[in-house]
């Protein structure tokens, strides 16, 4: 039909805008930050902001730079610091939405106030949280002092002004411990596959966790002498970063998990009790396992989240509080305060790079499981 | 008081007789989780009422001695500027972006054309990305348009950057819209707009609000675009908030009061909307 043909021409014009922006300002945009990347542009006699600049090619040379200077530790503490920032933000998040969610379905009374305003905050800008909880976290005031309204001692927690350091150790050590926790699953996941009879999965999970726990420990031997000696450690005042981005994220893991509780069909718990199931193991074997999927989306949307972090650390603590810096902030003070674009360019595309480890086999499965439902 | 989720009617085999231990216990946690989330709130209140001479900290948890609204109007003078900034970029850049999703929906759910299932994934990759990645060349070609400093060239950024989201949440909505209906529309004689004009479009109203909601709350709350493509007189209200707090003598309860007002808008949105929000939130786990 040739009004079909026409009309299907129309379709394809109206798209083509937004997928021609799209192209340019993501992908352009990101093939220019990594060539930038690979270039001096920023060195002092090369000002980002000049006009005519004349950049020369540099290869790696700023990424190996942002690993191995001295100049650049600060980068290196981001990253230590958005490990930690990462790991105990998604522990808190899912831990404290799953426990909101699985009380808000028991049935109670004024489930939608709670509900409300256990999400209210993630309707707020990070801007707005940063500048209420740095009050909250006033080392002379805020929580500290809360116990006093009731007669107790005031806390002596420092919250993002802390300088204390636990779990200190240099690179050479985070990078064998690194080995040794990939060589442990390594270990688990291949005897308990194996022993439930995967043996195929089991192979896989050993040769892939083996090579990538052995390039570890092999680039432990590479790290030059001056920064294997770097201490770096979980900056206690990374913490208090934790608390006040929970408050504000850990109601969407609420509700997604009570959307995911709502989804499980009653019949499916009340024939587990009716089989003779204790509420708690009505948990353990009917809904947990239900829950994995969201479980696994909700950790990779949070991850990513804390991954890109910048705002909420910055208007916080400042841009220039290394205890609890992370690599967002250290690109934008890079590029746009001390106007060194290839470097900042660098410190973007190593987080972009991480964000992508997570995201795009994400979408992947997520867009496959659609189009096969 | 919003109804956020559906909740499911309690059927009559689970209502059995509950302990009233394990009742009581519920209730206390919920209780004592309440009290923390509301915390901030009480603190941001009692500061942004109390006087400037009131303010000490240690008995910051003290209620103020009296309603003194001083520091809300001192917040509100210096921030209106801004708010006024905050409102042109928001309103645009939602509206055009929320149209731009809702054509992008269309063509990806009823007009699939060849390279869609790679196309698709690609558009969504953008709102994943750390902005980081993209900023320095945005930089440059909004200063190469003459955009940097403006609102002009923020609001292009938001438009672009808003399209993965939008189109992600038309292109679902659409989806459950039944293709008879289209192809109906077809053996009437409409072509592609007035299939869109008098089948999609008044059928997408639920889906337009949530992705209006969900646009505005996002850019109203953006920093990192707002702090490096804005001069001064252009700064949203993000940007001035953050300022608020920078100089030698912290005001707490004008910055206590200024925080209030850059929540008010989303906040009253989300209180009267919630439900909208919500699904905008769970959409942007891309399953939807």
């Amino acid at each position: 039909m040739p009004r079909m043909n026409r009309d299907r021409r129309t379709a394809l014009l109206m798209i083509t805008p937004s997928i021609f922006l799209l192209a340019v300002f993501i992908y352009g945009f990101i093939a220019q930050t990594v060539y930038t990347s690979l270039t001096d542009w920023g060195d002092p006699k090369k000002a980002s902001l000049a006009a005519n600049v004349k950049v020369d090619f540099v290869g790696l040379k700023n990424y190996t730079d942002l690993f191995t200077s001295l100049l650049n530790g600060r980068f290196r503490t981001d990253l230590v610091n958005t490990v930690f920032f990462t790991v105990l933000f998604l522990a808190a998040c899912l831990g404290l939405g799953l426990l909101m969610a699985i009380l808000l379905d028991q049935k109670v009374r004024g489930e939608s106030i709670f509900r409300t305003i256990f999400l209210f905050p993630m309707a707020l800008s990070f801007v707005v949280t940063g500048t209420v909880w740095r009050w909250l976290f006033q080392p002379n005031g805020g929580l500290n002092v809360l116990p006093t309204t009731i007669g107790l001692p005031a806390l002596d927690f420092q919250w993002f002004t802390s300088k204390n350091r636990l779990a200190t150790g240099t690179w050479r050590d985070v990078i064998m411990i690194v080995a040794l926790v990939i060589g442990l699953v390594m270990l688990y996941l291949g005897t308990d596959n194996w022993l439930r009879k995967k043996h195929r999965t089991a192979v896989y999970w050993v040769i892939g966790l083996g090579l990538i726990g052995g390039l570890f420990f092999a680039s432990a031997l590479t790290v030059p002498a001056s920064v294997a000696k770097e201490s770096q450690g979980l900056n206690v005042a990374v913490i208090a970063i934790v608390i006040a981005a929970t408050w504000q994220m850990s109601g969407y893991t609420m509700a997604i998990y009570l959307a995911g509780l709502r989804g499980i069909p009653e019949e499916l718990r009340e024939a587990a009790r009716v089989d003779g199931c204790t509420e708690f193991q009505v948990y353990r074997f009917v809904v947990f396992p239900m829950l994995q999927p969201i479980t696994l989306s909700a950790a990779i949307i949070l991850g990513h989240i804390s991954l890109k972090i910048f705002d909420l650390v910055y208007v916080m603590a400042g841009a220039n509080n290394t205890r609890v810096d992370v690599p967002g902030i250290t690109m934008y003070i890079t590029a746009f305060q001390a106007n060194n674009f290839a470097l900042g360019s660098a410190i973007a595309v190593i987080m972009l790079i991480l964000v992508a480890v997570i995201i795009v086999p994400y979408l992947i499965t997520s867009l496959r499981g659609e189009v096969s439902s | 008081m919003t109804t956020t989720l559906q909740a499911v009617p309690a059927s009559a085999a689970t209502m059995r007789v509950s302990n009233p231990f394990r009742r009581t216990l519920i209730y206390v946690v919920l209780f004592l989780l309440l009290v923390a989330f509301l915390l901030p709130v009480y603190l941001v209140l009692t500061t942004a009422f109390k006087t400037p001479g009131e303010i000490n900290l240690l008995d910051v948890w003290k209620l103020p001695q009296g309603i003194n609204l001083a520091s809300f109007g001192e917040a509100f003078t210096t921030l209106l500027p801004y708010l006024i900034n905050s409102l042109m970029l928001t309103i645009p850049s939602t509206l055009i972006s929320a149209i731009l999703g809702s054509l992008n929906g269309y063509v990806l759910s009823k007009w699939r054309f060849p390279g869609a299932n790679i196309i698709f994934p690609l558009m969504l990759f953008g709102m994943f990305i750390p902005y980081q990645s993209i900023l320095i060349p945005l930089f440059q070609l909004l200063r190469s348009l003459n955009l940097y400093g403006g609102l002009a060239g923020l609001t292009l950024a938001h438009i672009v950057y808003g399209l993965p989201i939008t189109t992600l949440i038309f292109r679902n909505y659409y989806s459950e819209v039944p293709d008879e209906m289209i192809e109906a529309g077809q053996i009437d004689g409409a072509d592609f707009f007035g299939i869109y004009k008098d089948i999609l479009f008044p059928l997408s109203v639920p889906g337009f609000v949530v992705v209006i909601i969900w646009q505005f709350t996002q850019i109203w709350n953006e920093y990192l675009f707002a702090v490096t493509l804005t001069a001064r007189d252009s700064w949203p209200i993000t940007v001035e908030l953050s300022q608020l707090g920078q100089g030698q003598a912290i005001n707490y309860s004008v910055q206590m009061a200024g925080s209030f007002l850059t929540a008010l808008p989303t906040l009253l949105v989300y209180i009267f909307l919630g439900r909208y929000f919500i699904r905008g939130l769970l959409a942007g786990s891309v399953k939807g």
